[in-house]
């Protein structure tokens, strides 16, 4: 794993890491309506990657493709090297991938533990125990809602409880829908703190799909820019947040 | 008095049968939102199977004591489990994601098969077995009347109890539970954490298949005769149960068992006998209508 700096720093992009995630030429939807065309995408170990859009650009099908559901149409996926294009979800997930998907999908009747622990399930060896407790350092808050049922938290505690179970089979490519879609300003910032600390602490690969452009692009290392299921524009975070189309198209434009 | 007390003991016991049965169609509800109408049928299979097991075992001379009865009721539900299995692998499992009403036709396409498959195997005629456990123990007396608690009575309530303690705990406490539940609340997002949903929803089947196999067993010493048609009304009456319970609920598919029982058995006892089944009918149709979520069924609110 390459060393990254500690410290609440952002890591340096480690430019020259191996990919963790390739997608070529991608192409999926569902039904009649495609969603993805000829996306192509990378992610290196250790990066953060964003994949920002409009509603409805077909960012959240991105992580259900790669998660296997729909299967592609056409093109290839390939996680560390290895080909993972067509496989069944669970076997997907079972080689490193986590998903804290769009609206979170909390189970709704289960304790907070129960939720966690269905986290582990693709665990490779055994014990949760660390991984739970990696989850109460992130978000101390799951700890006193532990025996709460995952339906009665609030929507921030289901946000954190989505990615603390992402976190719990020690995934390699840890993939985040909009976490902080309808969340206040501090439960955001509390949680971007939370990914920033996971990537530069334990080197936790990251594509985080947003569309809360400005955040962002000033977490990751790289971003990427959907728009009607191709690729547009693509750059160092940074750099994107910069440009004026970004500025005006999903920044809220105008004069600032 | 003495004779409602034969009729309550009467009642739990046929009510536990039932509620055995109606276990397996809130299960698969839960997991895969659809009515398993075949269920009933393959408690059929159970008791026949549960049938040639002991006939087999008679043949061999081998036929006496518990040993033999705990033997019979291994048998079935290992081969009614398969028979669940296959079930759900041919009849289901190709319909998944196509329009909800397909595999409730096919549901019911699987019970034509089974009863017919039964019938011209086995023949049409009805079965009967001598009683493997008469006797039983003296409760009360009153004058001339005899209320008597019978030990088949005492296997089949205290069977079905040990059963269903078992399968409380595997639900709630092992792995396959937590992942039966977790595909139950959310399907998709259970395959989003490794879960091989398919094979859960199998072992659901499987489970199911199993306690129907306890059921027909037990229907099979209790009353000691069975024909290929027995799983049409004891599978409807199971899924009265099911609904009156709350159809989701594994707590309510046992009491609604209990309760379709004891309200059959009362029925039959006071009233009218030719017409117990429309007692238990009505009940379905007027908790449709009145109570439609059941008794322990969930209201459908839940925070998003």
């Amino acid at each position: 794993m390459s060393a990254a700096a500690p410290g609440p720093a952002p890591a340096p992009p480690p430019g020259t890491a191996p990919a963790m995630l390739e997608i070529e030429a991608l192409s999926a939807g569902y039904g009649a309506v495609q969603a993805l065309t000829d996306v192509s995408l990378q992610v290196r170990q250790g990066e953060i990657v964003t994949l920002i859009g409009a509603n409805g650009a077909g960012k959240s099908t991105l992580l259900m493709t790669i998660c296997g559901d729909p299967k592609p149409r056409s093109g290839r996926i390939r996680l560390a090297g290895e080909d993972i294009t067509g496989q069944p979800t669970h076997a997907i997930m079972r080689r490193g991938v986590a998903q804290s998907p769009e609206g979170r999908r909390i189970f709704p009747r289960m304790t907070v533990q129960e939720n966690l622990l269905m986290g582990a399930e693709s665990l490779v060896q055994g014990d949760p125990a660390p991984q739970m407790q990696q989850a109460f350092t992130l978000f101390p808050r799951l700890r006193e809602r532990l025996s709460q049922r995952g339906g009665t938290l609030s929507g921030g505690e289901q946000q954190m409880l989505a990615i603390g179970r992402a976190l719990m089979s020690k995934p390699r490519l840890l993939l985040l829908d909009e976490p902080s879609l309808g969340l206040a300003p501090l439960v955001v910032k509390q949680i971007f703190d939370a990914i920033r600390k996971l990537n530069a602490e334990t080197g936790l690969t990251v594509l985080l799909v947003e569309q809360n452009a400005n955040l962002a692009l000033r977490l990751a290392h790289r971003g990427y820019v959907l728009v009607n299921g191709r690729i547009t524009m693509e750059g160092p975070g940074r750099a994107l947040l910069a440009r004026p189309e970004i500025r005006d198209a999903y920044l809220g434009g105008g004069h600032g | 008095m003495a004779y409602a007390m034969q009729q309550l003991i009467n009642g739990i016991s046929l009510g536990m049968i039932y509620g055995l049965i109606a276990v397996g169609y809130t299960m698969v509800y839960g997991i895969i939102g659809m009515i398993n109408f075949a269920h009933g049928d393959v408690f059929m299979i159970g008791a026949f199977i549960a049938l040639i097991t002991l006939l087999l075992l008679q043949m061999g001379g081998l036929m006496d004591g518990p040993a033999a009865i705990l033997l019979v009721l291994l048998v079935s539900m290992v081969i009614t489990a398969l028979y669940g299995w296959s079930v759900e692998r041919v009849a289901y499992r190709p319909l998944r994601g196509s329009f909800r009403l397909a595999p409730l036709i096919s549901a019911i396409g699987i019970s034509i098969v089974l009863q017919n498959y039964v019938q011209v195997s086995q023949g049409a005629r009805p079965k009967p077995i001598e009683n493997l456990l008469p006797g039983g123990i003296e409760v009360m007396r009153d004058g001339p009347f005899v209320v008597q608690f019978s030990y088949i009575q005492m296997l089949i309530i205290a069977l079905t109890l040990g059963v269903l303690a078992a399968f409380t705990l595997l639900v709630t406490r092992t792995p396959l539970g937590r992942a039966m539940r977790a595909c139950e609340q959310d399907r998709k997002m259970a395959s989003l954490l490794g879960i091989d949903t398919d094979r859960t929803i199998s072992l659901t089947f499987v489970i199911g298949a199993a306690l129907a196999a306890v059921a027909g067993s037990m229907y099979l010493l209790r009353y000691g005769v069975i024909d290929f048609y027995i799983g049409f009304l004891a599978g409807v009456k199971a899924f009265t149960a099911a609904v009156l319970g709350g159809i989701g609920s594994l707590p309510g598919a046992v009491l609604g068992g209990l309760l379709i029982g004891l309200i059959e058995t009362f029925w039959s006892a006071y009233f009218s006998v030719q017409y117990k089944d429309v007692a238990a009918f009505s009940i379905l149709v007027l908790t449709l209508i009145f109570l439609p979520t059941g008794l322990l069924g969930r209201q459908e609110v839940e925070k998003v």
